[in-house]
């Protein structure tokens, strides 16, 4: 039996939030990788050295392009039955959260989303109403279907491990019901935000999006990710892969800065489990400052040039 | 209604203005109160509307599971050829619905959409996604799930409101749609999170970077 953590990567690499994937499913039993794709032999190679990794299943094939669900679940609910997984995990990512309901209806099974710890096989805990409550809850169901949320559980070593690739199960691998046509990513050369160990981040108080050459300057020099609140990303300042949010992304860094954020529940849900949390906002009130280590309230226009001034010295 | 619904009952509705669509009908499985919403959408410019009545001792355990069967078997019976989801739910976030049901009616789904656009009788989507945005073509019948920046939902009017009222509004239970409400999930707990506690407001730059500076963190 075991558990099957669906590998998220480019088809070049690994994405980061997949070994915070094997953590969890480590604690569940044995853990096997598929790695399905189109030209990703590359991904199978890196997986098979992460610790407690026993066995890849390798899926090349064009079909996989874009990682559609579509195409993807055939190959899930085929490996399922082959191999009768107690657990299939996978990052509770755009990807994951895409895929694993799909696979989960297939099977007839209730999947469980965005967990952020287990009690034990059946039992997983997850945050509701925006991170407001916390629910524990125990399924019935003969496999888990789970999506992790990453920053809840720690990197599997990249090193030291000696996982077998196999073929994963052939399926009839034809999608005629979706077609992968183009992404736009944002280019950066700061950290991934989900993963970044310091996180900039801007709200409504930034004003527009040329203000924000600010927070990367700071960030730059910090080298922090930089982040959003919503009102900053409805307002058009900067793309919606920015947002830090109940709907966005989940961060928790050691050092997480607020600029120009009131902190409405739905942001403080995305990155109240930062080790340290900064708030600079010029509102003595605003409801970030209930949840920050360190408060300033000033103008942002002044502090955050005079901050980035400051880590020069 | 829950804000990503809203945006989703928008969307349907200038699917039809732009004829792409002749009607709307909006769904939802709950206790007596959901017919509220339900009014709401008709408000919006809904044609007509299913209330599904959970029982109070099913509403508890009532799941993504359970919902997509009945609105996957209602897509079916009202031959829908879409069917239009807010991304997720408000109150558990599971954020499963739109894709369960997709799988049950074997459709494809385009979920957390930012714009959807017809050619040549696909539609074309762009989703929401980690890195940015991406951009796929889905056959119709679809399964599409509204995210954040697909539209502006509109307010409804008073005329509006009250043309609402005489809508048809039709009450179905569960059983109708031959779904079994089982719970597939005992919730063992709910609790309080854990409460952070403010710190400390520091007087100017320099003390802050001080501070970080101790702590290590720059």
């Amino acid at each position: 039996n075991g558990t099957l953590v669906v590998a998220e990567h480019t088809n070049e690499k690994l994405v980061p939030i997949t070994l915070n994937t094997i953590t969890a499913a480590s604690k569940l039993g044995e853990v096997t990788c598929l790695v399905a794709g189109s030209q990703c032999a590359k991904v199978a190679e890196e997986i098979s050295k992460v610790q407690g990794v026993k066995k890849i299943l390798l899926a090349d094939n064009e079909v996989y392009k874009g990682f559609l669900p579509e195409s993807l679940t055939p190959l899930l609910v085929a490996a399922q039955n082959q191999f009768k997984f107690t657990h299939i995990l996978a990052g509770a990512t755009a990807m994951g959260k895409s895929l694993i309901p799909r696979v989960a209806a297939k099977l007839d099974v209730s999947p469980v989303s965005d967990i952020i710890g287990i009690n034990d096989t059946d039992t997983f805990v997850r945050t509701i109403y925006a991170g407001n409550a916390i629910q524990t809850v125990k399924s019935k169901d003969s496999v888990k279907l789970i999506t992790v949320r990453g920053t809840a559980f720690e990197a599997a070593q990249v090193e030291g491990g000696s996982g077998a690739t196999e073929q994963a199960p052939t399926v009839d691998v034809k999608n005629e019901l979706s077609e992968f046509v183009s992404q736009e990513l944002t280019k950066s050369d700061r950290p991934e935000l989900t993963s970044a160990r310091t996180v900039v981040s801007g709200g409504r108080g930034m004003k527009n999006g040329d203000n924000f050459k600010l927070l990367y300057d700071l960030a730059d020099k910090m080298n922090a990710a930089v982040g959003a609140s919503r009102a900053a990303v409805d307002a058009g300042f900067v793309p919606n892969d920015m947002q830090v949010g109940q709907t966005g992304k989940i961060v928790a860094p050691d050092l997480y800065i607020a600029v120009g954020i009131s902190g409405a529940i739905q942001h403080l849900a995305g990155m109240k489990d930062s080790k340290v949390i900064v708030a600079i906002n010029k509102d003595p009130e605003a409801p970030i400052f209930q949840v920050a280590d360190y408060g300033l309230v000033a103008d942002l226009f002044k502090a955050v040039p005079e901050m980035t001034d400051a880590m020069n010295k | 209604m829950n804000p990503f619904d809203e945006i989703a009952v928008e969307e349907a509705v200038r699917m039809k203005e732009k004829k792409l669509a002749t009607e709307i009908v909006a769904i939802s499985c709950g206790p007596q109160q959901c017919q509220e919403t339900l009014r709401t959408a008709l408000a919006m410019g809904v044609d007509r509307a299913i209330h599904v009545l959970v029982d109070p001792k099913d509403y508890e355990g009532l799941q993504p599971i359970h919902v997509s069967k009945i609105i996957a078997n209602a897509a079916k019976e009202e031959k829908a050829d879409i069917v239009l989801l807010g991304k997720q739910a408000i109150d558990d976030d599971c954020n499963q619905t739109g894709q369960m049901t997709a799988a049950l009616l074997d459709w494809p789904q385009a979920t957390f959409a930012s714009k959807v656009e017809k050619t040549n009788g696909d539609l074309q989507v762009i989703r929401e996604i980690d890195g940015g945005l991406e951009t796929i073509k889905v056959k119709v019948p679809a399964v599409l799930t509204a995210d954040l920046r697909l539209n502006e939902p509109r307010y409804a009017t008073l005329p509006n409101i009250m043309k609402a009222k005489k809508k048809p509004l039709a009450s179905k239970k569960p059983s109708d749609y031959g779904v079994d409400m089982t719970p597939r999930q005992e919730i063992v707990s709910v609790e309080d999170p854990p409460v952070r506690q403010a710190g400390q407001k520091v007087e100017n730059v320099d003390d802050l970077v001080g501070k970080l500076k101790d702590a290590g963190l720059v």
